[in-house]
């Protein structure tokens, strides 16, 4: 597991530019975290990676989120699915290109890939901690050159 | 002029439902299926589940409107149906009936945004006046819209994060309040006082809104509180919340209505229920020019007799779908189809 720290929002901006690239337009990003970690502040930079030019806004209505950019992005909220065993029918989303981003994703852990980029945020104080730890060898390599 | 009518068909969330209008104003069927009962045991809408029972649904809910209307499909002018913004797989059910029906029938298929469905459902009230503003605020959104005539939209502000809807429902849930949080935090205010500083929200665009901010606020001053060891009464938690909140909304909303001369200003969307917002509402335009227009909570939620406004106004402008058109969960509100 690798930690990376963001005192400011270009800190943060910095990191998801950074794994922007090293995933190179297809992936799967989970982030946990409380209420106001900034999950959705991380996926807004790095939309703005992706060449999105709308507005990014949390997800947790709708669930799912589809922004078309240079590389889609699939924005999904599993805040309202919690305990959830059944399918979710989002098999077409992780399949497809583009980058999927899980927000909540400890909620359903069982019926996502099992590849992924696993990010936690953590606030201490005024800063943000991001606990990056991939789970499988593709995702291992990309933790490392973060 | 001849009657146009309208069968419209909504899907995009939690609701199954089908409505035959005329002329965009008389209603002669209006029904609605809700799952809100099967999410309810879920606390709040699975994707899967709810297109499933849309399936088992639709069907139903179209046939009825139509016994009720004492109508056939032979005898409506187009088939109107909610495109998106939504869940995908509840879309898909919805397009999927627009469509057999509109090749079935022979019958012309529009495509509704739902956005517009929810501020022309203000038409089934009081003729709308343009240019108008409206303020749509719900579970999935918050914007202010400057509509000049029937056919444009512009977008002057609208949520940076949260929704307001969302914001109550997070909120509520920390409170321990259940779901849906908004009611249930509109009722507890009642017996609060806006007494806790919270922080305020901070927008780069002067009509843009936000919450998220806000939400993370409460969170912050419930820690805080825990910390130094002293008692939070709920009610003026609840209080200082949606006075903030509300603040906000009403801040950029009244900006927006100075700075363009408008005729009318609408409320549109579930949260246009929250009895704090009507009353705001109500005494900011007190002793203005522009007419406001609060809709009852019957026309606020989902249904599908405000699409088939949309539809008909669509309709009589010569607007016609096809049938390559499939559903589109992030559709935005002045996309050409």
């Amino acid at each position: 597991m690798k930690e990376i720290k963001a005192r400011t929002i270009e800190d943060t901006n910095k990191l998801a530019e950074k794994i922007a690239m090293l995933l190179n337009g297809n992936g799967c990003i989970c982030l946990s975290g409380d209420l106001g970690a900034g999950k959705t502040t991380f996926t807004k930079a790095l939309g703005k990676v992706l060449g999105i030019e709308e507005v990014i806004t949390s997800p947790t209505f709708n669930i799912l989120k589809i922004y078309e950019g240079k590389h889609n992005l699939y924005h999904i909220d599993a805040y309202r699915l919690e305990g959830l065993k059944q399918d979710l029918g989002f098999e077409e989303v992780f399949e497809e290109d583009g980058i999927c981003v899980i927000e909540w994703y400890e909620f359903v852990k069982d019926i996502i890939p099992q590849q992924r980029l696993e990010i936690e945020i953590v606030l201490d104080g005024e800063i943000r901690v991001f606990k990056i730890h991939g789970t499988s060898s593709r995702y291992v390599e990309i933790e490392g050159e973060i | 002029m001849k009657d146009v009518v309208i069968l419209a068909i909504e899907s995009s969330c939690d609701e199954s439902a089908c409505a035959i209008v005329k002329n965009g104003k008389e209603i002669l069927s209006n029904v609605v299926a809700t799952q809100i009962e099967v999410h309810e045991k879920f606390g709040g809408v699975l994707p899967e589940v709810a297109s499933r029972l849309h399936v088992e649904k639709i069907s139903a809910v179209v046939e009825e409107a139509l016994e009720e209307a004492k109508l056939s499909v032979d005898d409506v002018d187009a088939i109107a149906y909610t495109r998106g913004p939504g869940l995908i797989g509840s879309l898909h059910v919805g397009v999927q009936a627009a469509k057999t029906l509109a090749w079935a029938y022979q019958k012309p298929l529009i495509p509704i945004h739902h956005i517009k469905a929810h501020i022309f459902a203000n038409h089934l009230i009081t003729d709308l006046k343009f240019p108008l503003l409206s303020l749509v605020v719900s579970g999935g959104h918050s914007e202010i819209v400057l509509m000049s005539d029937e056919g444009s939209y512009e977008i002057l502000g609208q949520t940076q994060d949260d929704a307001i809807g969302e914001a109550y429902d997070k909120v509520a849930r920390v409170l321990d309040l259940g779901y849906p949080g908004g009611p249930k935090i509109d009722k507890l205010a009642k017996d609060g006082e806006a007494v806790y500083k919270l922080p305020q929200p901070k927008t780069e665009g002067i009509y843009d809104l936000s919450f998220s901010g806000l939400k993370s606020g409460v969170l912050q001053f419930i820690d805080r509180m825990k910390r130094k060891g002293e008692v939070i009464v709920d009610a003026n938690l609840a209080a200082s919340f949606q006075e903030t909140a509300l603040n906000e909304i009403m801040e950029k909303l009244l900006l927006a209505v100075d700075h363009y001369d408008v005729k009318q200003v609408l409320l549109a969307g579930g949260v246009a229920a929250n009895s704090a917002l009507r009353k705001k509402m109500e005494t900011a335009f007190e002793n203005r020019q522009e007419e406001l227009v609060l809709p009852p909570l019957w026309c606020c939620t989902d249904n599908a007799a405000m699409v088939a406004v949309a539809g008909y106004f669509a309709f009589i402008n010569g607007e016609r779908g096809t049938f390559e058109q499939s559903a589109k969960p992030s559709l935005r509100v002045n996309e050409e189809n």
